[in-house]
C-alpha cells in the first residue's frame, strides 16, 4: 500500500509539472505580448513612451528568452509564486486564491447534489421492476448531457427567479442563491454519474455473487445497497476526478449567468483582457485540482477494492 | 468491441458454400434495416434533425427567406406565433431566420473543432500504439497531461493565445480533445496489431506503411469514428459555451451560443430568445448523441 501511494504521489507531480509546461508552451504562443496589451488599454498605443514599454518588458521579464523565461518562470513556481496578474498588478496566486473560496462552495455543493442526484436516479432507475418507470428514469441522462449548462441555467432563472420569484437570479445573496447555480452546474455532472453508475450496477446485479447472495434469500434492498453498489461504484468514483475538473471549469460559465463572483469569473475576465499570467495561474490550479482528487480517488480506490492496490498497475493501464 | 467491427460488416467477411446468393442477402439486409429503423424512431428523428443541421447550413434560404441582420424596429419583442415562429429580437429581427443562418456558423466550427481533434488525436495514437517503445510512452504521457486539464480551462488558455473568431475558438475546442481520441485509436491500434492477419502480413514481408495503411488503420477506426460522433454533440456543446462567453463570432452573427447570451439581457420579458436557440442546440447534441449510440453497437448487437 505504501508503495502503491508513493508511486502516485510521483505520478501527480509529474503530471503537474508537466501541465505547468504546457500552459506556459501554449500563452507563448501568443502573437502580442501582455505588456503592449497593457499599454494599448484606457489611452493610444502611441501616447506610450517606448522607453516605458521596455521598462515593463523587463520587469516582467518578457525581454528574455523563452528557455531562460521558462527556467525563471519554474523556479518561481517551484516555491509557489506564479507572477503577477497583468490587470489586476497582485500575485495570480493572491487573486486565485480571493476567488477561490465562493467558487469552492459552488463546485462542492454542485458535485454533492450531481452524486446525490444521479446515484438516486442510478439506484432508482435499476431498482425498480416496472419497466415504463425504468425506461424514463434511463432517458434523464442522456437529456441532461446534452443540454448547455448555461442554458439551462437561464432557464432555472427564468422560471424560478422571474416567474415563481422563489429563488434570487444574481449575485452571491447566501444559500438562497447557491441554489440555482448549484442545481446548474450539477446537471451534465448529475448525469454522467447516473449513466457511469446505472451501467456498472446493471453489469453488477447480473454477477454469480448476487446470485448468489439472492439464493441466500437476501432482501432486493440489502443485495441492491450492501452486495452490488459497493462494487458498482469503482467505476462512478473513477470518473470523478474528472468530473471535479468539469464542474470547475463550467463553473467559468455557471459564475458568468448568474453574476457570482469567484475563480470563473475571474477566469472569463482574465481570458478577456489577454492577462496570460492570470491564465496560467488558472489552468495550473485547475490541473492541481485534477491531480489531487485523482490522488484521493486512487487512494480510496484500494479501499473499496483491496485487488487493486495488490497489481499495484498504473489505472491508466492500456485498454 | 466486436459489436463494433460487425456493424462494419468486418466480421461478414467470411462466405463459405451454403450462404444464399449476393442479391438474396442484399434483399434480406435492406429488409432488416428497415426493421431495425421502425422499432427505433428516435433514432430516425435525430438523423431527420441532424439532416435539417446540415441543410440549413447550406441552404438556409430552404427554410427561410428572411434576412437575419435586418430588423423591422416597429415588431421588437413579438411572441413566437405565426407571423415570427421563434418570435422576434430586441431590434425586431427574425430569431427563427437567425437560428437557421447560425446553423452554418455553429456547423463551421463544430466540424472543424471534430476534424481538429481527430486528425492530431488519431495521428497521435496511430503513431503510439504502431511504433510502441519509447515513442509510445512520450507520446502517452503528454496525452495523460493533456487530459489533466480540463477542456474548458484548455480552450480558454489557446483562445487567450490564439485570439476571438468562430475558428479560433473551433481549434480551441478541437485541441482540447485531442488526448480522448490518442487514446481510442491507440487503443484500438494495439488490439488490431495483435490480430492474426496483421502476423501473416508481417511475415509474408509486408511492408510497415502496407501493413499500417491497409490491415491495421481499416480495422481499429470504426471506434474512432464513433468517438467522432460523440464528440460532434460535445463540441456543439463546448463552442456554444465558449461564444456564449463572447469569444465566438462578432456581434451581428447569428452564432447560435451568442444568440443565448444576447437573449439573456431580455430573460425577464421575452423568454423565447434565450429558450429557442438553446432548445436547437440540445436538440442537435441529443440526435448526434443517439446516432453515436446506434454507431457503437445497437445495430450490432441486434
Amino acid at each position: 500500500m505504501r508503495r502503491y501511494a508513493a508511486l502516485r504521489l510521483a505520478q501527480a507531480a509529474g503530471v503537474l509539472w508537466a501541465a505547468y509546461t504546457v500552459s506556459f508552451l501554449v500563452l507563448d504562443l501568443l502573437p502580442g505580448d501582455p505588456v503592449s496589451a497593457m499599454a494599448g488599454q484606457g489611452a493610444d498605443q502611441a501616447g506610450i513612451d517606448p522607453a516605458q514599454i521596455a521598462r515593463l518588458k523587463s520587469q516582467y521579464g518578457f525581454d528574455e528568452p523563452v528557455p531562460v523565461q521558462y527556467a525563471h518562470h519554474l523556479g518561481r513556481a517551484l516555491r509557489g509564486d506564479l507572477g503577477d496578474s497583468v490587470s489586476a498588478g497582485r500575485p495570480v496566486t493572491s487573486v486565485i486564491g480571493e476567488a477561490l473560496p465562493s467558487t469552492l462552495q459552488l463546485v462542492v455543493a454542485g458535485l454533492a447534489l450531481a452524486v446525490l442526484l444521479g446515484g438516486g436516479l442510478a439506484l432508482a432507475a435499476t431498482y425498480t421492476s416496472r419497466r415504463w418507470l425504468r425506461q424514463l428514469l434511463l432517458s434523464l441522462p442522456p437529456l441532461g448531457v446534452s443540454v448547455p449548462a448555461f442554458w439551462a441555467g437561464l432557464m432555472l432563472v427564468e422560471v424560478f427567479s422571474f416567474r415563481a420569484r422563489l429563488l434570487p437570479a444574481f449575485g452571491n445573496g447566501g444559500p438562497r442563491g447557491l441554489i440555482l447555480p448549484a442545481v446548474t452546474l450539477a446537471i451534465p455532472t448529475g448525469a454522467v454519474v447516473a449513466q457511469v453508475l446505472a451501467k456498472s450496477l446493471l453489469t453488477t446485479l447480473d454477477e454469480p455473487y448476487v446470485q448468489t447472495a439472492r439464493a441466500k434469500g437476501a432482501g432486493r434492498p440489502r443485495i441492491h445497497l450492501r452486495h452490488a453498489l459497493r462494487n458498482a461504484s469503482l467505476p462512478a468514483l473513477t470518473v470523478v476526478g474528472v468530473l471535479v475538473g468539469q464542474l470547475m471549469a463550467n463553473s467559468v460559465v455557471t459564475e458568468t449567468v448568474f453574476s457570482r463572483n469567484g475563480l470563473g469569473r475571474v477566469t472569463a475576465a482574465a481570458v478577456t483582457a489577454q492577462d496570460i499570467p492570470l491564465v496560467q495561474g488558472v489552468v495550473v490550479f485547475g490541473a492541481l485540482v485534477f491531480v489531487l482528487v485523482n490522488l484521493a480517488v486512487d487512494l480510496l480506490c484500494p479501499l473499496l477494492d483491496p485487488r487493486i492496490a495488490a497489481a499495484g498497475g498504473r489505472r491508466w493501464s492500456p485498454a | 468491441m466486436s459489436s463494433t467491427l460487425d456493424a462494419l460488416g468486418v466480421l461478414d467477411a467470411a462466405d463459405g458454400p451454403g450462404v444464399p446468393e449476393p442479391a438474396a442477402r442484399r434483399r434480406a439486409g435492406a429488409a432488416r434495416t428497415v426493421r431495425f429503423l421502425l422499432r427505433r424512431p428516435g433514432l430516425v428523428l435525430s438523423v431527420l434533425v441532424l439532416a435539417a443541421v446540415a441543410l440549413a447550413s447550406f441552404w438556409p434560404g430552404l427554410f427561410t427567406s428572411r434576412d437575419p441582420l435586418t430588423g423591422v424596429p416597429s415588431q421588437a419583442f413579438r411572441a413566437p406565433g405565426a407571423a415570427h415562429w421563434f418570435g422576434t429580437d430586441e431590434l425586431g429581427r427574425d430569431l427563427y431566420a437567425r437560428v437557421v443562418h447560425g446553423a452554418a456558423l455553429s456547423l463551421k466550427a463544430t466540424l472543424i473543432a471534430v476534424a481538429v481533434s481527430f486528425a492530431a488525436g488519431g495521428l497521435i495514437g496511430l503513431l503510439a500504439g504502431f511504433a510502441g517503445r519509447w515513442i509510445d510512452d512520450v507520446l502517452m504521457r503528454c496525452v495523460d497531461v493533456l487530459l489533466s486539464i480540463p477542456a474548458l480551462f484548455l480552450s480558454l488558455a489557446l483562445v487567450t493565445a490564439l485570439g476571438y473568431g468562430t475558428v479560433k475558438v473551433a481549434v480551441a475546442v478541437g485541441v482540447a480533445s485531442v488526448a480522448t481520441f490518442a487514446r481510442v485509436m491507440r487503443s484500438e491500434v494495439l488490439r488490431v496489431r495483435q490480430a492474426v492477419f496483421v502476423e501473416a502480413a508481417r511475415s509474408c514481408g509486408t511492408r510497415w506503411y502496407a501493413v499500417l495503411g491497409r490491415h491495421v488503420l481499416p480495422n481499429a477506426i470504426g471506434p474512432v469514428l464513433v468517438l467522432a460522433t460523440l464528440d460532434f454533440g460535445t463540441a456543439v456543446l463546448a463552442v456554444s459555451s465558449l461564444s456564449f462567453l463572447g469569444y465566438g463570432a462578432a456581434p451581428p452573427a447569428p452564432e447560435w451560443g451568442t444568440l443565448i447570451s444576447d437573449g439573456r439581457n431580455y430573460l425577464a420579458n421575452a423568454w423565447w430568445m434565450t429558450a429557442l436557440p438553446g432548445l436547437t442546440i440540445a436538440a442537435t447534441v441529443l440526435a448526434t448523441n443517439r446516432i453515436a449510440r446506434a454507431l457503437d453497437g445497437e445495430r450490432g448487437r441486434r
